[in-house]
């Protein structure tokens, strides 16, 4: 049954596709970074760089920092040990953006007698690499720091090894928990144990664990201390510019998303919609396609409404000149919405009937867009709490680390491992 | 000497989690209001709409000038002395006037040097040096752009002054064209 060509292809389509979604999230989650820090603080954040009159609320403004990034003078201080010194934003970007292959976005589905799988990589031990592969990451950050042949990048450099250990410890134990629930460190079947109830009720404690030591593993405020730019100046990347500044900036952002990710896959079940299981998604392609059409016309009206309701705002700007594309863009999102929602009639009407092969696609379809909501919205989390929280002053971090974080993730494992000898006997 | 106690924290402030979820409900407050009224943002797009300076902003110098569209100045050097930056460069000429004696044949404030303290007001006996033009962003392309020579600072045409400071005083002219004899 099962086809090698078929399955090389798909596994390479899905390392592509795997590859390069952290990429594509980079330039969202910077924009969503400005744009959220601005409303934030009652501001509006960019809109001003435009390209033949588009100016897409700011998206724009990456194109400039890239042009800018790549066109400054690439330094090498002297002092620097050279090969390290280069080798190090590669090394963090690399490793940043490998975690993703091992997180699959929907369930494995039959079509036409092929198994298509929507995982890169389905490793046996596939949690314990995406572990081994995050903590390497930190390399990147001493590297750098030693390299530079700067204090301030040494410092930087050294606390956030500091950090990354002590962290590393609650972070691994806290998943522990979750592991003694499931029964297997292979991610797909984390997953596939997470199709009744999510990870976050069976571990709540775990979970805040989690969460906690992936805002300090991926160097965020609060916990960004290896950049404290009030003490150090800017951390790790004091000395780099350019192009290799760019690879640090990108790499803080796709261990981001890799956090993001694998915090929605471990704890918020993953690609499972909520209360509703592969086999009873496949059973129902109607609700499928109605789910996704509502999901479908909500963002299109969504977006539509706000972009119209603040292109009003925007006249400001110009003076009172109307400016086409918010009209244009705004008018699309609810022109988008008003097909789902006429597709949707048409569906129900009987019109329009679903091909065979129909149900399981559909159902992958939504697992996915259900996963992706679940990443955005800690995408959003990181956002929201860099602007609400101060940063931790470096021995309230170690404390916070050694003295509260370790003795809870042991008593979490403890109380676990009670519970189950109980419930299981 | 006295101890000073510091505030001991609660219980529900040392774990954090309240106190976070505190801060996390109020800037999500602040993100809901200003989506949902984005004209009720405290925001005015710079270049485009200016907010109307304060009565007494201190702004660019301008030289006064006497009736007959001369300077006032006298090039006495008593701004160039009191100025911190040092960006006063006067250069002084003879006047066939005797009540007058001196004038600047150069009157250069080097804008990039200078921080705005006003001192060169204060000092002056005459009144012949205000920094009332309401001018906060400025700019340009070359340095030499920013040094303001005599002629640029007596230009007074098209410029808004800030009215209310540094309103005209009516100077008593001791030695001027009036108490000639």
């Amino acid at each position: 049954m099962s086809d090698p060509t078929f399955t090389l292809l798909n596994i390479v389509v899905m390392v592509v596709v795997m590859w390069a979604t952290p990429l594509q999230f980079i330039p969202f989650f910077i924009w969503l970074e400005r744009k959220g820090s601005a409303i934030i603080q009652d501001r509006i954040g960019p809109q001003r760089a435009e390209v033949l009159g588009f100016r897409l609320f700011g998206l724009v403004h990456n194109f400039a920092d890239v042009i800018k990034l790549l066109w400054k003078e690439n330094i090498t201080p002297s002092a620097a040990h050279r090969s390290y010194y280069l080798l190090a934003p590669f090394w963090s970007m690399t490793l940043a953006l490998l975690p993703l292959l091992l997180i699959p976005l929907a369930a494995p589905l039959e079509l036409g007698g092929r198994k298509v799988v929507f995982q890169a990589a389905d490793l046996n031990m596939g949690l314990l690499f995406i572990l081994a592969l995050t903590s390497l990451g930190v390399f990147g950050v001493v590297l750098a720091g030693w390299a530079s042949n700067n204090k301030f990048s040494l410092m930087g450099g050294l606390r956030s090894s500091a950090q990354m250990i002590s962290y590393e410890i609650s972070m691994g134990l806290s998943i522990v928990g979750l592991l003694m629930v499931t029964q297997s460190v292979r991610v797909s079947d984390i997953v596939e144990a997470q199709s009744g109830s999510w990870g976050i009720f069976l571990q709540p404690v775990g979970f805040l664990l989690f969460l906690i030591s992936s805002f300090a593993e991926t160097n965020r405020n609060p916990f960004d201390l290896a950049e404290g730019e009030s003490e150090l100046v800017a951390g790790y990347h004091i000395e780099y510019s350019s192009v290799k500044f760019a690879l640090f900036f990108m790499a803080e952002y796709a261990n981001m998303v890799a956090a993001a990710f694998l915090l929605s896959t471990l704890f918020l079940g993953g690609y499972q919609v909520p209360f509703a299981p592969t086999e009873v998604l496949r059973a129902n392609p109607g609700a499928v396609l109605t789910a996704l059409l509502l999901l479908l016309a909500a963002l299109g009206g969504g977006a539509g409404a706000v972009i119209l309701k603040r292109a009003k705002q925007q006249e400001a700007l110009h003076q009172g000149v109307k400016r086409l594309e918010p009209f244009l863009l705004g008018w699309i999102g609810l022109a988008k919405a008003g097909a789902a929602l006429l597709l949707l009639v048409l569906f129900w009407a009987g019109v329009l009937s679903l091909p065979s092969w129909a149900p399981p696609v559909l159902g992958a379809t939504l697992q996915m867009a259900c996963l992706l909501l679940k990443v955005l919205f800690f995408c959003w989390l990181f956002v929201w709490v860099r602007w609400t929280l101060p940063r931790f002053r470096y021995d309230q971090l170690m404390n916070m680390g050694w003295k509260v974080m370790l003795p809870i993730a042991l008593l979490n494992l403890l109380v676990t491992g009670v519970v189950l000898l109980i419930v299981k006997g | 000497m006295r101890i000073v106690e510091r505030p001991k924290p609660s219980l529900a402030t040392k774990v954090y989690l309240v106190e976070v979820a505190k801060g996390l409900y109020l800037t999500m407050r602040h993100v809901l209001f200003n989506l949902l009224n984005p004209k009720r943002l405290p925001i005015v797009f710079f270049p485009e709409q200016k907010k109307a300076l304060p009565p007494a902003t201190r702004g660019r110098h301008r030289l006064m000038k006497r009736e007959d569209d001369s300077p006032r100045c006298t090039a006495c050097m008593l701004c160039a002395t009191a100025c911190p930056a040092e960006c006063i460069h006067i250069l002084a000429e003879e006047v066939p006037d005797p009540a007058i004696e001196k004038r600047p044949a150069k009157f250069d404030i080097d804008m990039l040097r200078c921080v705005f303290c006003g001192f060169c007001v204060e000092a002056c006996p005459l009144d012949a040096i205000r920094m009332d033009v309401p001018e906060v962003t400025i700019a340009d392309f070359t340095r030499n752009g920013l040094v303001y020579g005599k002629e640029f600072l007596m230009d007074h045409d098209n410029k808004d002054f800030v009215p209310g400071y540094n309103p005209p005083r009516p100077v008593t002219w001791t030695h001027g064209p009036k108490a000639r004899p």
